[in-house]
């Protein structure tokens, strides 16, 4: 079959996508639980394909603010991937690896940002390295990008690259466990379309 | 007493005085804020893409700056606005993440924004104050009491143009 859209995914073929984050899920706690030196916990992702209106009420409604991280796949396996990162999050990690903790998203500072640009970096890996481990595919990921601001303006980055492919965008929602903190975490997959075909047939699924 | 009606991205709607329109954390999307002061007639559109004429695009009119800004200022005609009175304001258009460098996003606030103009000039309506660019998002409001224009920003507070 050819892919025309996300929505052309059929219940195999999510099943797949689910295990990608799954395994990505799993190694982003171990390398998080490394890094932070604490241990990690997970909760059993759940996948979704939602429209862009639908991924900012599930983040909090469009004027949350929320940590956007966003890095561009390149390779044998293209496309975007953007973590969503509520404020416990960046408080759990920040507080882990840098020692300070901090009430609002307006305290943190350079080094603070650069913290939570190397969680996502090591974050991404793991997932990227999930889909190479599965499928033999080379994939690099660029250096990521931040912003911290309204939800709704930072998905409209996403909303624009994936308006010309898809009306709905891959949507991955982790709960991360540290210590009696949970936070949640969020992914966009936004794949070209060929790369989606190709990860599949890799996997010789349904083609 | 006065009604507050949500433009969502991609969507326009027009509202007479005294109601309120708004539309939410605008990102690289342009808000578009055309008024009428003599009928008293607001309207608002929110685009995400510079040009329905880009190859491949899909989708309504409403999600362009070109079909978008010819269907609100239709849509405010048909509500009894009149086009040679219409003023507008404009806001949006940040680059939210700096370094992308991907084609179809590079720069697309910038794009967005000057497609706007672009539109406005040929249809000959003046733009009467901008809040563009930048790199953080913004949630609009419009009057169509007065045609004001107030801007919220998650960091730096609200003003008016």
């Amino acid at each position: 079959m050819v892919f025309n859209d996300y929505s052309d995914l059929n219940p195999v073929q999510l099943d797949v996508i689910k295990e990608i984050g799954n395994i990505g899920a799993g190694n982003a706690a171990t390398a998080l639980s490394a890094m932070l030196g604490n241990p990690i916990g997970l909760t059993v992702p759940e996948i979704r394909l939602l429209s862009c209106q639908e991924v900012t009420e599930a983040l909090g409604g469009p004027e949350n603010m929320i940590v956007g991280i966003l890095l561009s796949l390149e390779g044998d396996f293209a496309g975007m991937m953007m973590f969503l990162l509520p404020q416990t999050f960046a408080h759990i990690t920040l507080n882990a690896l840098l020692g300070v903790s901090f009430n609002d998203f307006s305290q943190i500072d350079a080094m603070g940002y650069s913290a939570m640009k190397e969680v996502a970096n090591i974050m991404a890996s793991s997932y990227v390295n999930a889909i190479s481990q599965m499928t033999g595919m080379r994939i690099h990921i660029t250096v990521p990008d931040i912003c911290i601001d309204m939800a709704g303006a930072i998905l409209s980055v996403p909303a624009i690259q994936f308006s010309d492919i898809s009306e709905k965008i891959i949507f991955i929602a982790d709960e991360f466990l540290c210590s009696d903190e949970k936070a949640a975490s969020h992914i966009l997959m936004i794949p070209d379309v060929q790369s989606l075909e190709k990860l599949m047939g890799k996997l010789g699924i349904d083609l | 007493m006065s009604n507050s009606f949500t433009v969502g991205i991609s969507d326009l709607k027009v509202v007479r005085a005294p109601d309120v329109l708004v539309t939410y954390a605008l990102g690289s999307c342009v808000g578009i804020c055309l008024y009428d002061p003599m009928n008293r007639i607001g309207g608002m559109a929110h685009i995400m893409l510079p040009s329905s004429q880009e190859t491949g695009m899909k989708g309504d009119g409403y999600k362009f700056a070109d079909t978008g800004i010819a269907l609100l200022v239709k849509k405010m005609e048909q509500t009894g606005a009149r086009s040679p009175l219409m003023s507008a304001k404009i806001a949006g258009g940040a680059q939210m993440f700096a370094s992308i460098t991907n084609s179809t996003i590079a720069n697309i606030g910038q794009r967005n924004v000057s497609a706007v103009k672009n539109i406005l000039a040929q249809m000959k309506i003046p733009i009467v104050a901008e809040d563009t660019g930048s790199n953080y998002g913004r949630t609009l409001y419009f009057y169509a009491e007065d045609g004001r224009m107030k801007i919220k920003s998650a960091q730096r507070g609200e003003w008016i143009w």
